[in-house]
């Protein structure tokens, strides 16, 4: 028996596809796709904005480096995710072509993948950055793979409300990594990724309610059905909508940050009641919000870096 | 298996006491072997770049990357 073989040792429902017993066909962009590299690339934007906008000076190097271990991390923390839901991820339509369920990738070569990773981006970014910047990682990677992806997924349709903070920590770990510290201003831009996880979330469920039913995962359209699902996202856009303004609000942003989010806000509202008055079988407003919300968030994160950050990020890259 | 003359002339066929059985392993595919070399060389490199970053991350720090305080 080979030693592929004996590490390999899942038995989960994968595609015929699958075969464990033979030497890895994985390229190097079978790695890359384990390590989720679209939500990597907002991980790495939203650190981007906390590590800007904090007070300070930071070598440019540091910078850097902090910002690669958090994309490390965050990479770590998908390929772990892929690892342990190899099996539903095998159901649903969405991710049936992941790395894991086609067989390319062994479970065992994910999971040994992503305990290095994240090893390798913890330690770096505690050896070479802060301590503080280094555990707040560390707990990002342990909440999303064990609390969320292990625990709140497949137990609770409360799973993206409270496994939605863990996309929400960049802005605090990017802060962190420059000051060493915390305050107000990272926790609000913790709260905004907070609150627009489960309205982006339950939008897209909305549109696949089969998909998650079909894998046993208990989303709240699924469990509670589309009439709450679509009030819950009502609800968390009218505490979202404020969150997203709160920064100008409280003068930690200026004008253009200020009408920006009054601006977009407005739209998030406008869609989110289009959802809530929305009955299927059209399922176009769900698709629009869920559009929406990405860009409602990218313009608010963008317009903070560029009237707040830009200036500092210059200054730090003039040391 | 052993092939040898014997003193009168015959044929001598056998295990020699010192010769095993050739144990093939695992034999790799071109496609598998491919894989496994795009691997290797992706692995060297990230292990390169982290050897470069270390080493200008402390030439950037200078003596103060010894303090760390939390």
């Amino acid at each position: 028996m080979s030693l592929v073989s004996e590490g390999a040792d899942f038995r989960g429902p994968l595609t015929a596809g699958a075969r464990f017993a033979e030497p890895s066909l994985a390229s190097v962009g079978d790695y890359i796709a384990l390590m989720k590299p679209r939500v990597m690339s907002l991980v790495v934007f939203t650190a981007l904005v906390g590590l800007a906008v904090a007070p300070g000076s930071l070598h440019p190097l540091i910078g850097f480096t902090a910002l690669l271990c958090i994309a490390v991390g965050a990479g770590a923390a998908g390929a772990l995710n892929m690892w342990y839901d190899a099996d539903i991820d095998a159901i649903m339509t969405r991710t049936q072509r992941r790395p894991v369920p086609m067989g390319r990738v062994q479970p065992g070569e994910a999971l040994a993948f992503g305990l290095t990773l994240a090893s390798f981006a913890v330690v770096v970014l505690g050896l070479l950055v802060n301590v503080l910047a280094s555990a707040l990682l560390a707990f990002t990677i342990l909440f999303y793979v064990v609390i969320y992806t292990v625990w709140l997924k497949r137990s609770t349709p409360q799973n993206i409300v409270i496994g939605g903070a863990a996309g929400a920590f960049p802005p605090m770990i990017g802060w962190a990594a420059a000051t060493g510290s915390l305050s107000l201003e990272p926790v609000l831009l913790f709260m905004i990724i907070f609150f627009w996880t489960p309205p982006h979330f339950w939008a897209l469920a909305l549109t696949r309610t089969e998909d998650y039913a079909r894998a046993g995962i208990p989303m709240l359209p699924v469990v509670a059905g589309d009439a709450t699902t679509r009030r819950h996202i009502l609800l968390h856009t009218l505490i979202l909508v404020p969150l997203g303004i709160a920064p100008w609000a409280l003068g930690y942003a200026g004008a253009l940050y200020g009408l920006t989010a009054v601006g977009s806000g407005a739209i998030m509202l406008a869609l989110a009641w289009q959802v809530f008055r929305e009955r299927r079988p059209t399922a176009r407003a769900s698709k629009q919000l869920f559009a929406f919300s990405i860009l409602y968030l990218f313009l608010l994160f963008a317009v903070l870096l560029i009237e707040r950050g830009w200036g500092g990020l210059m200054a730090r890259l003039a040391v | 298996m052993g092939r040898a003359d014997g003193p009168f002339g015959g044929v001598i066929v056998g295990v020699a006491m010192n010769e095993q059985p050739k144990d093939e392993g695992i034999v790799l595919t071109e496609a598998q072997k491919r894989a496994r070399r795009s691997r290797s060389i992706a692995i060297a490199l990230s292990l390169a770049a982290l050897v470069i970053l270390f080493y200008l991350v402390t030439l950037a720090k200078g003596p103060i990357i010894l303090v760390r305080p939390l």
